[in-house]
């Protein structure tokens, strides 16, 4: 994985709140059995007319703000499915980061190990930055995940949290894959003294 | 110090204790596998000359993108999209290839993956369970730790059997009481969702307690399980009893003689100690419950069959009044309107919440002798071949079929809309199913969640209907 690099990015504001992995990336583009072209079905449903041309008023289909690198959403972004397509989708449409005021569990989870940024803001810098955004589509902010700092475009500083494991592997490039093999004398030694029974291959015999 | 049933858990299963610096690494009992989010993760472990760690701990169906259409002359259930046909010959080679076992399309044990662990005696008490499904909370009810995880997550469980978590917080969930006639779990489940929101139980691990849970059998409680994702939760879990213990016994899987034995002891203790923490309480009484149903587009979108749809105009918040505008919008719904008498097109029951053979018991119990009405198209799919057997020898098929419904193959079908069933825009449908997203049961369809009980009356009527009427005149 590639290490994480501070940016400076456009912003696009997309205020809805509960925004869900359906709309994300709906389920009929998940028969894939790989990463390839789900940037371009990105908020499917929401971007495009029923015969495929794009609807010229949602957000992301403005030219203005076309190069976007980071998607402010509403409330609680990326609940419901396990998809990690979504955050794929995401990365794919161009987004290097995604803040809201908190985020679904597994999204988080599948975003911090593709090195998709949720960012979590309080209400106040969640409010400032919807409007900026909405008020001018060239906005930029600073994202930097060493300080665990976004800069707003007057300067203003905000801290945002991010577990220690998941902000070291973004920033080494390290995948999490890795640090779980170099695991495997625990693992046996689990394996050995813990021995509750699953066996999928044999059902146990009547 | 006394402990909760998920701290039980989670501590039987550290291979490493969290850190500052690093999460804890879980130990995980069974992976459930399908060919939907898994293939980008064989992908990975080919890449890197990885073999898969514990075959015998890890278990694959088909369920997804499968079609729930009937059977050819030959027995065979074709899958026309060549998409969905590549991506299920892949889960093949790949099993194949690792060593894991399969219950591929159309044989005997296969369903959707909720439906089979349990109803192979696999999922078990006290186990860790993980699945690339946010379903995978239905486990929970047997008091196992259940989650779902993504496709990086499923290659570290394939390749480890391990996980990376933090420590979530908990949340105990008290419904006491008893429910009215006509009321069911999926009602407790959508009142619960509806109260403390679709993002309430974000962070935490729901333990649902109290005597209207422990009134409900196995199937109830995996309703109830199943929908703990929908409040934002990734695990919801039940303390095991007698009921979970006589549900596993005999089933292939669970252990036999001295074993069960020896399980059952590890089983006793798992329930909450009394005085036990939780950082989060919620109650509600099981007295004041009635149906539940949807309005909205998430399912924290509910209330009371007999309420009216909120008017986004009382709401103060401007980000909730946008949230209910859009979504009334999408539904075609008018602030403050009845829902009862709404027009209907399809009635789906199925889905992992709602597609065991004690809800088509239910469900057929209710249909026998009516018909579904003209103008709505009525699908019943049941969640596993074992379960479509089992109701096939109960003449529930024939029930629902003379009813005017479709009895279809086992699959999530029309829950996903990834499959072939799925609604057509602006249809509207009664759905057994969790999620009732923008688009989720197809491009432009709009789904009102509700019980099987709620589905049939509303099929019967052709519109959405109080099943409490009809369940009533049932009995005299």
């Amino acid at each position: 994985m590639e290490k994480l690099q501070a940016f400076t990015g456009k912003v696009v504001a997309l205020p809805i709140n509960d925004i869900d992995t359906d709309q994300i990336i709906p389920a009929r583009y998940l028969k894939v059995t790989d990463k390839a072209g789900l940037g371009e079905a990105c908020f499917s449903d929401w971007r495009y007319n029923a015969d495929g041309s794009p609807k010229p008023e949602f957000v992301l289909n403005k030219p203005e703000h076309a190069g976007s690198q980071v998607l402010v959403g509403g409330h609680n972004f990326g609940c419901g499915s396990s998809r990690e397509h979504a955050p794929w989708a995401l990365m794919g449409a161009g987004f290097k980061a995604v803040i809201s005021t908190y985020f679904a569990d597994i999204f988080q989870n599948n975003s911090l190990k593709n090195g998709l940024l949720p960012i979590v803001v309080d209400d106040e810098t969640h409010k400032q930055l919807i409007s900026l955004a909405e008020e001018d589509p060239n906005i930029e902010i600073h994202v930097d995940l060493a300080s665990q700092q976004i800069t707003l475009p007057d300067g203003r500083k905000v801290t945002f949290p991010v577990d220690a494991f998941s902000k070291y592997c973004l920033l080494q490039g390290v995948d999490q894959m890795g640090f779980l093999l170099n695991l495997d004398p625990d693992i046996v030694k689990y394996e050995t003294e813990y021995t509750q029974r699953v066996n999928t291959l044999e059902p146990v015999e009547l | 110090m006394a402990k909760t049933l998920f701290e039980k858990v989670w501590n039987q299963h550290l291979v490493k204790p969290q850190m500052a610096d690093t999460p804890a690494v879980l130990y995980i009992d069974l992976h459930l596998i399908h060919e939907v989010t898994s293939p980008q993760a064989f992908t990975v472990l080919r890449e890197r000359g990885l073999k898969v760690r514990r075959p015998d701990r890890t278990l694959a169906t088909m369920d997804h993108s499968t079609p729930t259409t009937p059977r050819n002359a030959q027995g065979i259930i074709p899958v026309l999209d060549a998409q969905a046909s590549f991506q299920l010959d892949f889960l093949t080679r790949n099993c194949k290839e690792f060593g894991v076992p399969l219950y591929s399309l159309g044989t005997e044990n296969q369903g959707i993956v909720h439906v089979i662990g349990p109803e192979q005696g696999l999922t078990q008490p006290g186990m860790t369970i993980v699945c690339g499904d946010s379903h995978t909370s239905t486990h929970g009810a047997f008091g196992a730790l259940a989650f779902g995880i993504g496709t990086s997550e499923v290659g570290h469980v394939l390749a480890t059997q391990c996980l990376l978590q933090n420590v979530p917080q908990t949340m105990a969930i008290r419904v006491d009481g008893a429910l009215h006639e006509g009321v069911t779990a999926k009602d407790i489940i959508l009142a619960i969702i509806a109260k403390i929101g679709v993002g309430g139980g974000t962070g935490y691990v729901l333990e649902y307690m109290g005597s209207a849970i422990r009134n409900l059998g196995m199937e109830g409680r995996m309703t109830i399980c199943n929908m703990s994702i929908e409040g934002g939760a990734r695990a919801g879990m039940i303390a095991p009893d007698e009921t979970t213990f006589n549900y596993i016994a005999g089933r292939p899987f669970a252990p036999k003689g001295k074993a069960l034995d020896k399980a059952l002891a590890g089983w006793r203790a798992l329930p909450s100690d009394d005085g036990a923490r939780f950082d989060a309480e919620v109650v509600l009484n099981a007295d004041d419950l009635v149906p539940m149903i949807t309005y909205g587009t998430n399912p924290g979108m509910g209330m009371k069959i007999t309420d009216n749809v909120p008017n986004p105009a009382n709401f103060a918040d401007v980000s909730a009044k946008m949230a209910m505008d859009k979504a009334l919008t999408y539904m075609g719904l008018q602030p403050g309107q009845q829902l009862i008498g709404q027009p209907i097109n399809v009635v789906f029951v199925g889905s992992c919440t709602n597609s065991r053979i004690g809800d088509l018991r239910e469900a057929a119990k209710l249909i026998k002798g009516q018909k579904v009405a003209d103008s709505v198209r009525m699908m019943v799919v049941p969640g596993s071949q074992k379960v479509k057997a089992q109701a096939e020898a109960e003449g529930l098929d024939v029930i629902f079929r003379e009813a005017g419904a479709e009895w279809r193959e086992a699959g999530c079908s029309m829950c996903i809309a990834m499959n072939g069933d799925q609604l057509q825009p602006g249809e509207y449908a009664v759905s057994t199913s969790n999620r009732n997203f923008e688009g989720r049961q197809g491009k432009g369809g709009r789904t009102f969640l509700a019980s099987p009980l709620t589905a049939v009356a509303s099929a019967v009527n052709g519109v959405v209907t109080d099943p409490r009427l009809m369940v009533e005149r049932m009995k005299v």
